[in-house]
């Protein structure tokens, strides 16, 4: 009976389509899991180790709202350093309870009710709810595998209204593994500009590219003063459970994050915090090694889906493949439902990172070689079935 | 050559075809390159690491220091290529500090060991005293930690 004391705005959004299938392998057991969002491996004995240390010595207190300065000031570095962007470590930096944290400000600072915000799809599945919570109207925009799940300026500006006020942007990419040249990017910005839109983007993933660096969008011409880049160490770092994440962008858009965070979160957990900046410090000799891995690994998935006649372009972001089911004739949630149940592999339907992701499937290949190669052995003999 | 060595360096049983598709080679390449590091010695061998006191056998390892004198025109080579080919001795090296050698001895017993000392190391002309000190547990080795393996446990389906 206390559900009519349910919002509307609450009720109204769809339950996540990954709930179905989590609690379908919670009863199994030997189930090979490839439908999983963050790194197989343990967060670095460094990084560990600079957090039992900080327990040690009692540093159990609040932080300032943004961030412990320290920590601030090495995400600055690695901007100046990876991307060269310069961000001023005391005003245009916030530090978040993870990268979800930071999405959510930046939609809640920036949305008026009914402001449009452009999505391209398919995408990490918090957008849309974030900006219907917000009070704003979630615009999808489809990306295809014809164009490697590319978002192009023309599909962007077609999807302008008057209303428009933002665009997001997640590249690399989850689910499909995609990401963006600079060049895609600054026909984008040309189009932000002439319509004067701001980006929110995600670039959690950022670290991990396989084939050229990645590019972020403030490091375009014109673009720092329009956006806010939101980033984190959950999957460089394999650090998800410690939960930071961290938002760059001008004074003024910060300003205005900070000040919803210090009502809702109030500031990152100290402990966390610590452990970030001995990553930002000296975590990227374990973060090559991992990167490395991944990347063995996905020419290794890769490979077999296209072997196997299921069609995978080459992801060259994140830690996922996006293999086609279509020449099977099963839809996506039919394929990952039998898979799971017959030859117990766990994907993830690709319509449930938007209506276009469907004939898909999200595989993560952060597990191990020999799960990689048993899974795709147990997806042979499925196919062999249907 | 270095990626494929990365690869089998933990692990030298995954098939060629696999590291052929994980470094972007083809199969023939990486069984061709691998004979070959294995022919020019930057492969030594492939080991198997045991855990011999799970499987029952009773090992008695010890690190034994030596301290040595050079005879003229023969250097620490010639000394530690001598001790290096009784088969008791595990490994050889030549260290900095208060010792000049450092070895690893196993034996079956700690008698067994000890009297490889005294008769086969102490005896050397050039040895002029040893220290010997019996491994009680062994933590880590080869770069593969002893304990309970590090699992991540994560939920089998996330976003």
């Amino acid at each position: 009976m206390s559900g009519k004391f349910v919002a509307t705005n609450v009720k109204n959004i769809p339950p996540s389509g990954i709930r179905k299938f989590f609690d379908l392998v919670l009863e199994m057991e030997g189930v090979i899991s490839l439908g999983v969002g963050e790194p197989d491996f343990v967060t670095p004995w460094h990084i560990r180790e600079a957090c039992i240390y900080s327990l040690e010595k009692g540093i159990t207190t609040y932080t300032s709202n943004s961030g412990l300065l320290e920590l601030r000031e090495w995400i600055s570095k690695s901007f100046k350093r990876d991307d060269g962007v310069d961000y001023n470590p005391r005003n245009q930096i916030l530090v978040t309870t993870g990268v979800s944290e930071a999405a959510d400000l930046a939609f809640r600072a920036v949305i008026n009710p009914g402001d449009e915000v452009i999505i391209p799809e398919p995408c990490y599945v918090s957008y849309k709810p974030s900006v219907s919570l917000a009070g704003g109207k979630p615009v999808p925009v489809p990306t295809f595998r014809e164009n490697e799940f590319r978002v192009t300026s023309d599909q962007i500006e077609k999807s302008i209204t008057k209303k428009t006020k933002a665009l997001v942007l997640s590249y690399p990419n989850n689910p499909t593994g995609a990401i963006m040249r600079r060049k895609d990017l600054e026909e984008i910005a040309d189009v932000v500009n002439e319509h004067d839109l701001m980006v929110i983007s995600d670039e959690v993933y950022g670290k991990l590219t396989y084939d050229g660096a990645h590019t972020c969008f403030s490091s375009i011409a014109g673009m720092k003063e329009r956006s806010i880049i939101l980033n984190g160490l959950s999957k460089s770092h394999a650090m998800t459970g410690l939960r930071i994440g961290y938002a760059t962008g001008s004074e003024e858009l910060i300003a205005a994050m900070t000040k919803i965070h210090q009502y809702s979160m109030l500031c990152a957990p100290i402990t966390a915090q610590i452990g970030a900046i001995e990553a930002l410090k000296n975590g990227d000799s374990e973060m090559e090694k991992m990167v490395k891995e991944y990347d063995r690994r996905r020419r290794l998935i890769v490979d077999g889906f296209n072997k196997l006649g299921l069609d995978c372009f080459e992801p060259l972001g994140a830690f996922y493949a996006f293999p086609s089911v279509k020449s099977t004739g099963l839809t996506s949630e039919e394929f990952a439902e039998r898979l799971l149940k017959e030859e117990k592999v766990a994907v993830v339907p690709g319509e449930v990172f938007g209506e276009c992701g469907a004939g898909h499937l999200r595989c993560s290949y952060a597990t191990s070689r020999e799960q990689l190669v048993e899974a795709l052995s147990r997806i042979e003999a499925f196919l062999g079935k249907i | 050559m270095k990626e494929i060595l990365e690869i089998i360096e933990s692990n030298p049983k995954i098939p060629p075809k696999e590291i052929a598709t994980m470094t972007g080679l083809t199969e023939a390449q990486v069984a061709s390159k691998i004979k070959e590091m294995e022919k020019n010695g930057i492969i030594r061998k492939y080991k198997t690491v045991i855990d011999w006191e799970k499987a029952g056998e009773e090992y008695v390892y010890a690190i034994i220091e030596l301290k040595v004198v050079l005879r003229s025109r023969t250097g620490y080579d010639a000394i530690a290529e001598r001790i290096a080919k009784f088969p008791e001795v595990v490994s050889v090296r030549l260290i900095s500090g208060g010792h000049d050698l450092s070895l690893t001895v196993r034996g079956k017993s700690m008698k067994d060991v000890a009297f490889f000392v005294a008769e086969k190391i102490a005896t050397l002309e050039q040895v002029q005293g040893t220290v010997t000190h019996f491994v009680l547990r062994t933590y880590k080795q080869d770069g593969d930690i002893m304990f309970e393996k590090e699992r991540s446990e994560r939920l089998a389906i996330s976003p």
